[in-house]
């Protein structure tokens, strides 16, 4: 295993341990399932069996008569009381279902939230939950978003008239031209799975109402306290300033708890009422049921080739299941895939029809990548694809569309601007990890032995650091404060949510650096929104490079004024003095210098200041990045398939990643690793099944597949190292590189493996069936 | 309702008697009765290995236990692991080799690579990930853990 340690002094640049991982590790961190407050009443919802059904009848009677309940509600009891879940994302004809916190009268999904049960205790709320009556009267159910697109097809919403959400349109360049000149077009079909986050802790929440004050506090496990913060005063009524969000310790996200899930407006709402604390703890099958899943997206790809290999151009209609329910982000998914749908290539024109689908299951929303893996796929696919019918090495076909990197800042037909990259670099660096030419002779080899062994290559580029404001919906900068306090201990505070990618220590490196402090004398705060008062929380690989652009603003300004008071407390002006490693001093080495001890002291005694000089040393800042970042590599992936039983062996895997200047090594190949991991799931074995009647059949782990430690091969990581221009850190975020990389590799490799037999394409999730009936055509 | 049942139970060398509900899972008696917050809950199923703890040595998934059945049992949770604020060789080599993120599934990783290492002085990268099978995490890619469980053994 390679860890990349750059030789530098400072602390940026290091493969450091992180200062989370001993209250993790002792068992001493708190989730919220860990909290306890005095009177607390445990929530427990009450689901729907049914895809799509009437809902007669209601009926808590048994339930309120058992021990320890303190209340049973229905839709009737608290949709009048709760507003709706709010979407972010508008399209100008999108038609959006009315989406109450319980159902109303009908059910849309299993899962399907009915009723909710308060009890005195997690025991005596789940056994009234299972007393709760409800009658239902199943209704026609679509879970096909094709079929939910044919005449006479049942409607997820009747009252909508159609199963259209939306429609979007992404055109760039002469797409008619573009296919008109083409010698030749490159056609394929691909589905990209629905799939299940599976953050192994579940999410839940606990909300607590302050009677005297008037303040609601709500602690839930959730990537976006701030948000939540802004958005559920809507559904609830109560004040922003009178409304705390907490997102204490965080057990995995991965995109499905970038939302704002009713439960929270639920617990919310009956602290107020009930005049009690509130838990609610989500369990597995609720998790699989009525967590956000992601992608779920089938088209029909048509790419304009010329006879000498050039791509010209491509187009392709999308169908985007988006279940039946809009969550925080469910129609934008795919108009990210739209937006990176060209990849590392110069391909002059693209069109992208998109139809997003109403169908009964659960919301799609983000899952780790959110529309870019689903692009990446389709492009690497595609390029293997062209290379396989016009008879080009898949290499360097990919080397020719690359945009040479004296022609960054690239624009896109889709109309981005690519920051920077060196793909060329990224690939080579890859092939030389995976010597090459030596794989490429143990495949022929193989393949004269009978063997099916094939490589795969992703040369991927992703849409990171979200975002300039002007393209995101609430904003996309963030907020960030930093305190030198009296003691000349240092407090950075960061609007961004970290739940698990490590920020208290690479943020603590980069303040330790900047300010020439010990890094034991930092602490990082974040995930309260009465301590980081304003933040656009952690999701699409932002905390570095937009929250890490805030701390660097705050740090200057910090600096800033500690030069003035150092000048004036060494008889100089500003412009004279120099800070150097912690340290102030004249300019030229004369005279005494002071540090931030002595600083800190003047600054809050405050008896020796400067005239107009504001006690106190802090800065706080708002970082508005002028682009995205976006970050690249080369992945490669050799298997080997087993003829007899078609399971995949992983025999090497390469990943090449490119995320800019890097803070930390060691947590960005966790990052990559985890990411990889989950890509590998996805090829392989990961797929959200619901059968013809909506029921959902992969509510478990038993039958969700999730990879575990033995279906992880070794890898060989290696980096280069393009800075953006967006942040003054040059980082362009790293948290999904992994997913959006590594899934066409390895689809790529198995499909390679296959080709001896014909096979152009195969569907994931590549299960050992699917490739067995590959083999033998059944 | 089945009346309470009384058991005895040493939880990191300290005596615990409690009236239990006979229902009471292991893993909610540690967290709820014991406070013992750090042996966590990922699926009641037993399929993912975040509750485990040691029952007499062996690591056990306390979500599919009840607390009734650990009457009379020694048990360690992950709160028992350091001494003296001291980590135990697996933790710090979880902690030296970055083998955790969310740390959801921390605990229970690091209490089935602790009976893992009592059973074997220094076990294969594969043996590591085959003892870690029932343990799921959706973070780190696993790579990281089975390099603090080498570690960990390199350095007894």
């Amino acid at each position: 295993m390679s860890t990349i340690v750059k030789e530098k002094v400072g602390y940026v640049g290091r493969a450091m341990k992180r200062v989370e991982d001993p209250r993790l590790l002792k068992g001493l961190a708190t989730y919220v399932d860990d909290l306890r407050l005095p009177g607390m009443l445990h929530a427990v919802v009450v689901r729907s069996p049914h895809a799509h059904a009437r809902v007669r009848r209601v009926d808590g009677a048994a339930a309120r008569a058992l021990a320890g309940v303190a209340g049973v509600f229905s839709g009737a009891d608290l949709n009048a009381h709760c507003g709706t879940v709010p979407c972010a994302a508008s399209m100008p004809d999108l038609k959006a279902p009315k989406h109450t916190v319980l159902a109303s009268d009908r059910v849309y999904f299993v899962g399907h939230p009915v009723a909710v049960v308060v009890a005195a205790t997690p025991y005596a709320a789940v056994d009234a939950a299972e007393a709760v009556q409800v009658e239902y009267e199943p209704l026609p159910v679509v879970v096909d978003a094709e079929k939910a697109l044919e005449k006479g097809s049942p409607l997820t919403h009747p009252d909508l008239g159609t199963n259209v959400a939306f429609t979007w349109h992404l055109a760039g360049g002469d797409i008619d031209a573009a296919f008109k000149n083409a010698d030749r077009v490159v056609r394929q079909r691909m589905y990209h799975q629905r799939l299940t986050p599976m953050a192994i802790e579940p999410r839940g929440c606990v909300a607590s109402f302050d009677r005297g004050s008037g303040t609601l506090t709500l602690w839930t496990s959730t990537q976006i306290p701030h948000l939540v913060r802004t958005l559920l005063p809507g559904m609830i009524g109560i004040a922003e300033n009178k409304l705390r969000v907490v997102a204490p310790e965080v057990g995995g996200g991965f995109g499905s708890k970038l939302n704002l899930y009713v439960e929270e407006a639920i617990c919310s709402y009956l602290a107020m009422r009930l005049g009690a604390p509130v838990k609610w703890i989500e369990r597995r099958r609720e998790n699989a049921a009525a967590t956000i899943h992601g992608r779920d997206q089938i088209g029909d790809y048509e790419v304009a080739v010329s006879n000498d290999g050039t791509i010209l151009g491509l187009r392709n209609r999308t169908i985007a299941d988006l279940g039946s329910y809009l969550q925080l982000l469910t129609p934008a998914i795919p108009t990210l895939t739209g937006l990176v749908l060209t990849g590392s290539y110069k391909i002059p024109a693209v069109r992208m029809d998109v139809i997003g689908v109403y169908t009964h299951k659960m919301a799609a929303d983000a899952y780790r990548g959110a529309g870019r893996p689903e692009a990446t796929y389709l492009i690497e696919r595609l390029m293997d694809l062209v290379a396989g019918e016009t008879g080009q090495d898949p290499i360097e076909l990919r080397r020719r569309h690359f945009p040479k990197p004296q022609e960054f800042p690239f624009p896109t037909a889709t109309g981005l601007t690519y920051d920077s990259g060196d793909y060329d670099a990224a690939l080579r660096k890859a092939m030389e990890l995976a010597r090459w030419d030596e794989l490429v002779g143990r495949r022929e080899a193989r393949r004269r032995d009978g063997g099916l062994f094939g490589i795969g290559v992703s040369t991927y580029v992703e849409i990171c650091g979200m975002g300039p404001s002007k393209a995101m919906m609430a904003g996309g900068w963030e907020w960030g404060c930093v305190r030198i306090e009296m003691s000349a201990k240092v407090t950075v505070i960061t609007g961004a949510t970290p739940h698990g990618q490590g920020q208290e220590t690479s943020f603590a490196q980069i303040a330790a650096d900047r300010l020439g402090v010990p890094i034991d004398d930092i602490v990082v705060l974040h995930g309260d929104t009465s301590i980081a008062h304003y933040g656009r929380d952690t999701y699409g690989s932002r905390a570095t490079a937009v929250g890490g652009g805030a701390l660097v603003m705050c740090i200057d300004r910090v600096v800033d004024k500690a030069k003035r008071l150092a000048a004036h407390l060494l008889g100089a002006r500003p412009e004279q003095v120099e800070f150097q490693e912690g340290r102030f001093s004249l300019k030229g080495g004369a005279g005494r210098d002071l540090g931030w001890t002595d600083l800190a002291a003047e600054a809050y005694v405050a008896k020796n200041l400067p005239a107009g000089f504001e006690p106190g040393l802090e800065a706080s800042a708002f970082f508005e990045p002028e682009n995205f970042t976006f970050p690249f590599g080369t992945h490669i992936c050799a298997v080997d398939l087993d003829r007899e039983t078609g399971k995949v062996t992983i025999v090497k895997y390469v990943a090449v990643d490119d995320c800019g200047n890097q803070m930390n090594p060691l947590l960005i190949e966790g990052q990559l690793q985890g990411g990889i991991a989950q890509s590998i799931g996805q090829a392989l074995f990961e797929r959200t099944v619901y059968d013809e009647n909506g029921q959902l059949l992969t509510g478990e782990f038993t039958d969700y597949a999730l990879p575990r430690a033995e279906d992880i091969p070794e890898y060989a990581m290696g980096a280069t190292v393009t800075p953006t221009t967006a942040n003054p850190l040059g980082v362009k975020g790293v948290g999904e590189a992994g997913t959006i990389g590594a899934t066409p590799a390895i689809a790529n490799a198995v499909i390679d493996a296959l080709r001896p037999l014909g096979v152009k394409h195969l569907d994931m999730p590549l299960t050992p069936e699917k490739i067995w009936r590959a083999i033998n055509r059944r | 309702m089945a009346s309470p049942v009384q058991i005895r139970v040493t939880i990191n060398g300290t005596l615990h008697t409690h009236e239990v509900e006979p229902r009471l899972l292991l893993v909610h008696y540690l967290r709820e009765v014991c406070g013992l917050t750090g042996t966590h809950v990922g699926c009641e199923t037993s399929l993912c290995g975040a509750c485990t703890v040691l029952v007499d040595g062996k690591a056990v998934k306390s979500c599919t236990m009840f607390a009734v059945q650990a009457d009379g049992c020694a048990l360690t949770t992950i709160e028992g692991l350091a001494v003296n604020g001291d980590l135990h060789p697996v933790q710090e080599g979880f902690w030296e080799r970055h083998a955790l993120q969310c740390g959801y599934c921390t605990p229970g990783m690091v209490m089935t690579a602790v009976q893992l290492l009592a059973d074997r002085k220094r076990p294969t990268r594969e043996e590591i990930a085959h003892a870690l099978r029932g343990n799921l995490c959706r973070c780190t890619g696993y790579t990281h853990i089975i390099d603090a469980v080498e570690h960990a053994a390199a350095r007894r």
